[in-house]
C-alpha cells in the first residue's frame, strides 16, 4: 500500500487546517474535570458504538491515558476518526446533561481524540487473541468503516479477517471522502495501520464483480461481510452534464485529498444541499475559488445538511440560491461554463418552474452532489441477499442477510449515514458471526 | 449599617474588621504586613518569633481536588528564620504607622520561665497588642521540646501559660493543636494557666501524598519527606467542630480567634456562629494575596445587612447551642427527598448514589408509572446499564429523525432519565441531595405531621 500521496502535503496542510486543534493536555484535564460522570450516560446511550463516555474521561481525569484511549477501543476500534467526523451535535455532545444546566456541554470529540492520538502516539496496539485461536474465517468485501470494525472486532476476538478493497487504500470514505480539515486522510490511513497490527489481512486494489470471483470467495471464507458502502454520486441528468469541468463531489473531495487536485478558481456551483455538498463547497472555497454558490432544488428549511454544517458554511463564504433547479450545462470559451437554472416553486407536494425565472451562471466548475445511488451490480450475483430499495436487507440486531453465510453493515444497510452507524453495524455483525461459529463449533 | 469592628477582644484588642492574618509566611516581615493592612485587614499574628531556625528546601506541597489547586496545603516551614531583634523593630515600626491595626506577637522559646518572660516584656515593649503562644506547632519544633510538644501535655501549656501572665500587660491568647485526641483539655489548661484567649485550630499533622514516579512523598526534601501541617479549605470542617467544643465547654471557653481553612466570608461567619470574635487566614492568602480581604469584609458586611445583625457580638455563638450530642436529636422528625422535575438534568447520579451509597429508594421507573413497593421491584443499576448497552442508536440523519430525537416532553429531561423518591422508602438521609450538581433541585421535605418529639434518652430512659 503506498500512502506517499498523503504524507505531509504542506500544501493541503495549508490549505485545510484542522477545524478543531486538539486539546493540549492541561485543557483535556480541565474538560475532563468537569464531566458529571452520569450514571448509565445518555452520551454513551447516544452513541451508536456505546463508547463508554464517562469511563474514558473520567480516566483522562486521572492520568490514565492508556486506559482511556483502551475503553474507547473496545467499543469503537475506530474511535480517532469517530472524533474527528461524528456530527457530536446530534450524538454524545447533543445528549450531554450539561446542555441543560449551563448549555456546555462537554467535549467530548476533543477528549476522545485527546485519548487517541496519546495512544496511536505510544506505537502500542489494542490487544488482541492470537490469529487462529477461533477456527473462523471471514471476509470482508469493502474496505471502509463497516468492515474495518468487523474486521477489527474478529481478529481481536481471535479469529481470522480478510479485507477486500478496490482502491488502492483502505478506509473507504474515511480516506477518501471526509473534508481533510475534519479528518486527515493521513490520520485515516494511520488508524488503518493499527488495525492491520491487529493481524486483519487487506487485499487491496481487488474487484468483487463476477460469479467466479464469489463462488471463489465462498470457497475460502465461513462468512462473508458486505461492507460495501454506496454507489457512485447520482447524475443530474442534464445536457452537458459529461462536459470537462464538471466533477462530482466526492470526486472532489478525493482528488484535493490525494494531492491531485491543487487549485480552483472563478466560480464554483456545487448542486445540492446535503452534508457532503457542504463539504465539496467548503473544499472549493479553501482551493482558491472566488465565488461559489450551493444551489438547492428546495429552501433553507428542507435541506439535509446538519445545522452545523450549514453555519459552517456560511462561514466559509459559501453563497446558497434556494430553490433553484439546474437545467443544462453548456460548454463555454477558456474552458468555462454557462450553468442554465430556473426558480422553482411548491405546489400540491410538487416541484413547479416559476415562470420567467431563467437565468444562467458564469462558471469554471459545477459539482454535482445529490447523494450516492444504491450498489446494485454485485449484489444481483448474491444468491439470498435481498435487497430493497437500493438497501441490502439484514436483520437489525444481527446485520445478517437473507443468505446466513451473508452479513452487512454500514451505507450499504442503512442507506448513508455516519461513519459511527457503520463501525456500530460492523461490530454487531462480527458479535454475531463469533456467536454464530461458536454455536456451529459447540 | 453593620459595624464589622472588634472591640477589647481578650480584654482589650480593638481592629476595624475581625480579619487577622495568622502567623504564618503572610506574616514574616513589616513591609508584608504593612502592606496586608494597606489591603484591609484588621490585624496580623507575626511569624512566630523565637530562637532563629534554618529552613529546608522545599517546604509546601498541596492536595488538589478535581482541578481545583491547593484544597488543602501542607508546609514544614518552622517558626521565624529572622533574629529577635529584626521580628521587634519591624514591629515597633508597624505600631507606629499602623495603631489602628492590632498586631499579636507569637511566640515560642524554649520551656523555661526565664525565656518566656524575657520574650513577654520583649514583645510588649515592640508594641504588641497580644501575645499568642504556639503551643501548635506540629513539626520540627516539637522535636525540641516546643511547639505541639507543649500544646499536647495540659500541665505543660497551663504551666507555660501562668509564667506569661506574670509577666504580660497584654491579653495572652494561647493556639491549640489539633493533634491531640480531646481539644478542650489544652484549652482547659490554657484557661486554668490564666490565658485571655485561644486561638484554634493550629494545623494538623499529614502527609499531602506521594510521588508515584519517585515514591518520595510531598514535600521533597532531597529525597525525604517529613509530615507536615494540614490546612485549607480540607480542614475547615474539622476546625468547626473544634471550635464548637471549646465554645460549649464553660471550663475552657474563652475568647476565641477562629483558624482553619477560612478564605471567605462565609467561613468567617461560620467560624463566629460557632462563638470566634476574630478569624485567621492563611492559605487563602498564600493561594491569591492579600487582596481577598476585601472581598470577605464586604461580603459579612452585606450578610450582616441582610440579617438585620449591627456588630458582631448580634450573632457571634448563634450556632454553639445547635449543637447537641446524638441521644438529644429528635428521632420523629422526618424528610424525604423531592426532586424538582423541571431543574432535574437527568444525571441520575441520585440514583445511582442511593442504590449503592444509601437506601435504593431513588429508581428510574417514571415511564411505568408510580410504583410504591419494596426494591425488588425494581430493575438494578447493573440491569438498566445492560438494557443501555443492548440497545440500537443510529445517527439522527435527517431532519425528521433529529425532530424526533431531541423531541421535548413535559420536562426539560426526558421522563425516562428524571428519578422519581420512593418516599416510603426514603429515610431522608441527604445523600441525593449532596450529590445532585443543580443549585435547588433536590429538596428535603418535612413529611412527619403531629408527632410529639422523642430523642434516644428519652426513648430509651430506664431501659437499662
Amino acid at each position: 500500500m503506498s500512502t506517499a500521496t498523503l504524507l505531509d502535503d504542506p500544501h493541503l496542510k495549508a490549505r485545510f487546517g484542522e477545524l478543531k486543534p486538539a486539546l493540549t493536555a492541561q485543557a483535556a484535564v480541565i474538560e475532563a474535570d468537569r464531566c458529571l460522570n452520569c450514571f448509565d450516560a445518555p452520551c454513551t446511550a447516544a452513541c451508536p458504538t456505546h463508547i463508554d463516555v464517562p469511563g474514558f474521561i473520567k480516566r483522562i481525569a486521572s492520568g490514565n491515558l492508556r486506559g482511556s484511549a483502551m475503553r474507547i477501543l473496545d467499543a469503537n476500534i475506530l474511535g480517532g476518526s469517530c472524533a474527528r467526523v461524528c456530527p457530536v451535535d446530534v450524538l454524545c455532545e447533543g445528549a450531554c446533561v450539561l446542555l441543560r444546566q449551563n448549555h456546555k456541554p462537554i467535549q467530548i470529540a476533543l477528549l476522545q481524540r485527546h485519548a487517541i492520538d496519546a495512544f496511536w502516539a505510544t506505537g502500542e496496539t489494542p490487544p488482541a487473541k492470537a490469529p487462529g485461536t477461533k477456527k473462523l474465517r471471514v471476509a470482508c468485501i469493502g474496505g471502509g468503516p463497516a468492515s474495518l470494525a468487523c474486521a477489527a472486532e474478529l481478529c481481536r476476538a481471535g479469529a481470522k479477517a480478510t479485507i477486500i478493497e478496490r482502491r488502492e487504500l483502505p478506509g473507504g470514505l474515511n480516506t477518501y471522502g471526509v473534508a481533510e480539515y475534519k479528518l486527515r486522510a493521513a490520520d485515516s490511513v494511520r488508524e488503518v495501520e493499527m488495525i492491520r497490527q491487529l493481524g486483519v489481512e487487506f487485499r487491496c486494489g481487488v474487484e468483487v464483480d463476477s460469479a467466479a470471483a464469489i463462488e471463489k470467495l465462498e470457497a475460502e471464507f465461513d462468512f462473508v461481510f458486505l461492507g460495501l458502502g454506496l454507489g457512485a454520486m447520482q447524475r443530474l441528468n442534464v445536457p452537458g452534464e459529461d462536459t470537462k469541468g464538471v466533477m462530482n463531489a466526492l470526486e472532489l473531495i478525493a482528488a484535493y485529498k490525494t494531492g491531485h487536485l491543487r487549485e480552483l478558481h472563478g466560480t464554483v456551483v456545487v448542486v445540492g444541499a446535503g452534508n457532503t455538498a457542504i463539504d465539496a463547497a467548503n473544499a472549493a472555497r479553501r482551493l482558491g475559488a472566488a465565488i461559489v454558490y450551493m444551489l438547492y432544488r428546495r429552501s433553507e428549511q428542507e435541506m439535509s445538511a446538519f445545522e452545523f454544517e450549514y453555519e459552517h458554511a456560511k462561514q466559509e463564504g459559501v453563497q446558497f440560491l434556494w430553490r433553484r433547479l439546474p437545467l443544462a450545462i453548456r460548454p463555454e470559451a477558456h474552458g468555462r461554463l454557462l450553468l442554465e437554472t430556473v426558480q422553482v416553486r411548491q405546489a400540491d407536494g410538487k416541484l413547479e418552474v416559476v415562470p420567467d425565472s431563467a437565468a444562467t451562471i458564469d462558471c469554471d466548475l459545477v459539482v454535482p452532489a445529490i447523494g450516492q445511488s444504491p450498489l446494485t451490480e454485485l449484489l444481483q450475483e448474491l444468491r439470498g441477499v435481498e435487497v430493497r430499495d437500493g438497501r441490502i436487507v439484514a436483520d437489525r440486531e444481527t446485520g445478517q442477510t437473507g443468505n446466513p453465510r451473508y452479513f452487512a453493515g454500514g451505507d450499504c444497510v442503512n442507506g448513508g449515514r455516519e461513519v459511527v452507524d457503520a463501525v456500530a453495524g460492523g461490530k454487531r455483525a462480527a458479535m454475531a458471526m463469533l456467536k454464530t461459529a461458536e454455536v456451529a463449533h459447540a | 449599617m453593620p459595624d464589622i469592628g472588634v472591640r477589647n477582644f481578650a480584654g482589650k484588642i480593638n481592629c476595624p474588621n475581625p480579619f487577622w492574618l495568622a502567623s504564618a509566611p503572610p506574616t514574616n516581615t513589616g513591609e508584608m504586613i504593612m502592606r496586608a493592612f494597606d489591603a484591609g485587614w484588621g490585624g496580623a499574628v507575626w511569624k512566630t518569633i523565637g530562637e532563629p531556625v534554618v529552613n529546608v528546601s522545599s517546604r509546601y506541597s498541596a492536595t488538589d481536588w478535581n482541578g481545583q489547586r491547593i484544597m488543602g496545603f501542607n508546609n514544614i516551614e518552622l517558626i521565624s528564620d529572622r533574629t529577635v531583634e529584626q521580628n521587634l523593630t519591624e514591629m515597633a515600626e508597624v505600631k507606629k504607622r499602623y495603631p489602628r491595626n492590632a498586631v499579636i506577637a507569637s511566640l515560642m522559646v524554649a520551656s523555661n520561665r526565664e525565656a518566656w518572660h524575657e520574650i513577654v516584656a520583649r514583645a510588649e515593649d515592640a508594641g504588641a497588642d497580644g501575645l499568642e503562644l504556639n503551643f501548635g506547632c506540629p513539626h520540627g519544633m516539637s522535636e525540641r521540646g516546643m511547639g505541639s510538644a507543649v500544646g499536647q501535655v495540659p500541665e505543660y501549656a497551663e504551666m507555660i501559660t501562668a509564667w506569661v501572665k506574670e509577666k504580660a500587660s497584654t491579653p495572652v491568647l494561647v493556639k491549640l493543636t489539633p493533634n491531640i485526641s480531646d481539644i478542650r483539655t489544652v484549652a482547659r489548661a490554657a484557661k486554668r494557666g490564666g490565658a485571655d484567649g485561644l486561638s484554634a485550630i493550629n494545623t494538623i499533622n499529614s502527609i499531602t501524598g506521594i510521588d508515584l514516579d519517585t515514591f518520595v512523598p510531598r514535600p521533597n526534601v532531597d529525597g525525604k519527606s517529613s509530615h507536615g501541617g494540614y490546612c485549607g479549605p480540607a480542614v475547615k470542617p474539622i476546625a468547626l467542630n473544634m471550635v464548637q467544643q471549646i465554645m460549649a465547654d464553660p471550663e475552657a471557653a474563652l475568647p476565641l480567634s477562629g483558624i482553619g481553612g477560612i478564605g471567605s466570608w462565609r467561613d468567617a461567619a461560620e467560624f463566629m456562629l460557632l462563638g470566634c470574635g476574630t478569624v485567621q487566614v492563611c492559605t487563602a492568602v498564600m493561594h491569591y494575596g492579600y487582596r481577598i480581604v476585601e472581598y470577605m469584609a464586604e461580603g459579612l458586611d452585606n450578610w450582616m445587612r441582610e440579617k438585620g445583625f449591627k456588630t458582631i457580638d448580634d450573632f457571634r455563638g448563634l450556632s454553639v447551642n445547635r449543637v447537641t450530642e446524638w441521644k438529644h436529636l429528635n428521632l420523629n422528625y422526618k424528610i424525604v427527598a423531592h426532586i424538582d422535575e423541571q431543574k432535574c438534568i437527568g444525571c441520575d447520579l441520585c440514583h445511582i448514589a442511593c442504590w449503592d451509597g444509601a437506601h435504593q429508594c431513588i429508581h428510574l421507573d417514571r415511564v411505568s408509572g408510580p410504583i410504591d413497593g419494596h426494591v425488588e421491584l425494581h430493575r438494578t443499576p447493573a440491569e438498566e446499564q445492560t438494557a443501555s448497552l443492548a440497545s440500537i442508536a443510529e445517527t439522527p440523519v435527517t431532519r425528521k429523525e433529529r425532530e424526533a430525537a431531541f423531541a421535548q416532553g413535559p420536562y426539560p429531561t426526558p421522563l425516562a432519565r428524571i428519578p422519581r423518591v420512593d418516599e416510603t422508602e426514603c429515610v431522608g438521609c441527604n445523600l441525593c441531595s449532596c450529590v445532585c450538581p443543580v443549585e435547588g433541585c433536590i429538596t428535603m421535605v418535612r413529611v412527619d405531621k403531629d408527632v410529639p418529639p422523642e430523642t434516644w434518652e428519652q426513648r430509651t430512659k430506664g431501659a437499662a
